[in-house]
């Protein structure tokens, strides 16, 4: 299943994993290691289960009344379900599809997670939020009045604020759920230098609906779709480069080049 | 789709010239304008009759009232008697004692509820029989009890606080019986904030690794607050004019209470006993029209402060 040269070092792992939404199988049978360090996409068309998938690692699916997982989930070789969930989503952070600050003060918004996970030194939290602004690139149009509302900033602006955010309980993996669709092409672009940016220090996954941003920004990816009955599956993983130039199965070819989805 | 945008232009292309279909297009225009004009005519009607109303009641109160209004009203305690002379300075303080006993017992009990319905029952809801039925008989509970008439609540009170618990005609009875009166109001609005605060602020929260109290405590709460405030001040405006609940909890002393177990006379009660027992109508529209005022001080003081948190919270809206 994979195109990589040698070993890399796997940050997440599942295999023979199942989805149930109240009885109604919504994923089956993925397998899929994702490599430390790496930027990878999950494309697929509306519905084939690649934001459920996401939500996976760090357990959001767990706040859905009626959800269950079969099969294993591992992060650094270990069962996501060994740690406790809080301790989990600290490490594995998340990037939403709308921006969703709260509704707090710039400053208040980026130390808020440090602040829930016990820093409470003035100091180091003005420099967690320095240095966390500063590595979602929002630092320079920021710093003059941290203490204005989240909200007062545009959608572009909020985005990386919520990236900075995640950065700031320093976090191994960060997931992105289609984490521009809701911003303009130029707030895009920027969120997308910033991906390739934080890969040198961070494991991202991101789902995305688009297809040229899933070949600009990641280093490998993974296709899923759907079945006849509706149920998601992955499809194809492999190195972006050789997916969209070469992909070994029909489907992906048909769906790359734009035959449906 | 795009067939559907192209066709779509060249129909507006051709309608550019004048066909008969313009003059009909014409003539349905101004008849949706005029049912348009009478629509907001109507509205602006029934706004202004409600203003009217305000203004009308707020303003006879004041002019029947306002002649016995001074300093010296305000300042010393009913003499009692038939004459009903003397001002109302201790029914003022009484009041503010009773509302703020009222709150502190209302207000965490109403807030925790609210909070325990909408943040936890439904998660476990979902996992037990037992807590989906109790807490549909808790909702169904919380909107019969917004609808009971509030001297029941008093001869609730009556019974249990002053007679069953030997509180007596006493602050601490009228406040039991007073919080179990505006519970039902903080519950509810409790519940609508926070069901108002929306999802995505919860699952930021979460997904960086906040317990869920953190989340409520940091994020949906604080979110949430402008909502239950006005909750409360719906409590505090029902504690202030009540009349019934307290009438058979409070006792009538003239005097101000000195412990949890006196009685005494809120404002309300006042202008009650003042129009009942004695000749001094004058006087029950004063308190009255100070009562009024009071309360449009408080509302007007909560707007403010609210706007200003939700402007600190959300920039400029």
């Amino acid at each position: 299943m994979s195109d990589h040269e040698g070993a890399p070092e796997i940050m997440l792992e599942t295999r023979g994993y199942d989805l149930y939404y109240d009885g109604f199988q919504a994923l089956k049978d993925v397998s899929i290691a994702i490599a430390a360090r790496r930027v990878t996409a999950i494309i697929g068309p509306s519905g084939c289960g690649k934001s459920s998938f996401l939500r996976t690692f760090n357990r959001m699916n767990d706040l859905i009344p009626g959800t269950r997982v079969e099969g294993e989930i591992l992060m650094g070789g270990r069962s996501i379900y060994e740690r406790d969930v809080v301790e989990l989503r600290r490490l594995v952070g998340m990037v939403f599809q709308k921006p969703n600050p709260f509704p707090k003060s710039i400053y208040d918004n980026v130390a808020y997670g440090p602040r829930v996970n016990g820093v409470r030194d003035k100091g180091k939290l003005s420099e967690i939020v320095e240095t966390s602004l500063r590595d979602a690139a929002l630092w320079d149009e920021v710093k003059d009045d941290l203490n204005r509302s989240a909200m007062s900033l545009s959608g572009g602006q909020q985005q990386r604020l919520c990236i900075a955010r995640a950065l700031a309980v320093e976090p191994q993996v960060i997931l992105m759920d289609e984490p521009a669709s809701a911003l303009d092409p130029i707030a895009t672009l920027k969120i997308e230098e910033l991906i390739r940016e934080l890969k040198a220090k961070y494991t991202i996954v991101i789902v995305t609906h688009n297809m040229q941003q899933a070949s600009r920004v990641s280093d490998d990816t993974a296709f899923f779709l759907t079945d006849e009955s509706r149920c998601g599956m992955l499809v194809e993983y492999g190195l972006t480069r050789r997916i969209f130039t070469q992909p070994e199965d029909q489907r992906t070819e048909d769906y790359i080049t734009g035959r449906f989805g | 789709m795009m067939e559907r945008l192209f066709a779509m232009r060249s129909r507006v292309g051709a309608e550019s010239a004048e066909t008969p279909r313009d003059e009909h297009a014409a003539t349905h225009l101004r008849r949706r304008r005029f049912v348009q004009n009478v629509a907001f005519g109507l509205m602006w009607l029934a706004g202004l009759v409600g203003v009217v109303v305000l203004v009308a009641v707020v303003g006879y109160v004041l002019w029947s009232g306002g002649s016995v209004i001074n300093w010296e009203f305000l300042t010393t305690p009913p003499r009692g008697g038939l004459a009903g002379e003397g001002g109302i300075s201790t029914t003022i303080v009484t009041t503010l004692y009773l509302v703020g006993l009222t709150l502190a017992i209302a207000t965490p009990l109403g807030v925790g509820a609210g909070i325990y319905l909408v943040e936890y029952a439904g998660e476990m809801e979902s996992r037990s029989r037992f807590v989906r039925w109790l807490v549909i008989v808790a909702r169904f509970g919380v909107e019969t009890l917004a609808g009971v008439p509030s001297i029941v609540f008093g001869l609730f009170g009556y019974a249990l606080f002053v007679v069953a618990m030997q509180f007596g005609f006493s602050l601490m009875a009228a406040a039991l019986a007073g919080a179990s009166l505006i519970l039902p109001v903080i519950i509810r609005t409790t519940e609508e904030a926070l069901k108002a605060v929306p999802r995505s602020y919860r699952e930021g929260s979460l997904a960086l690794g906040a317990t869920k109290w953190q989340t409520i405590w940091q994020v949906v709460l604080p979110a949430a607050g402008p909502g239950i405030i006005t909750g409360v001040v719906l409590g505090v405006g029902r504690v202030i004019s009540e009349t019934a609940v307290f009438y058979v909890t409070l006792g009538g002393s003239a005097s101000v209470p000195t412990s949890l177990l006196e009685g005494g006379r809120t404002m309300a009660l006042h202008v009650y006993y003042l129009a009942m027992d004695t000749r001094a109508f004058d006087r029950s529209m004063g308190t009255g029209a100070i009562l009024v005022l009071v309360i449009v001080v408080i509302n007007a003081t909560i707007n403010i402060m609210s706007r200003r948190y939700m402007k600190r919270m959300m920039g400029n809206v």
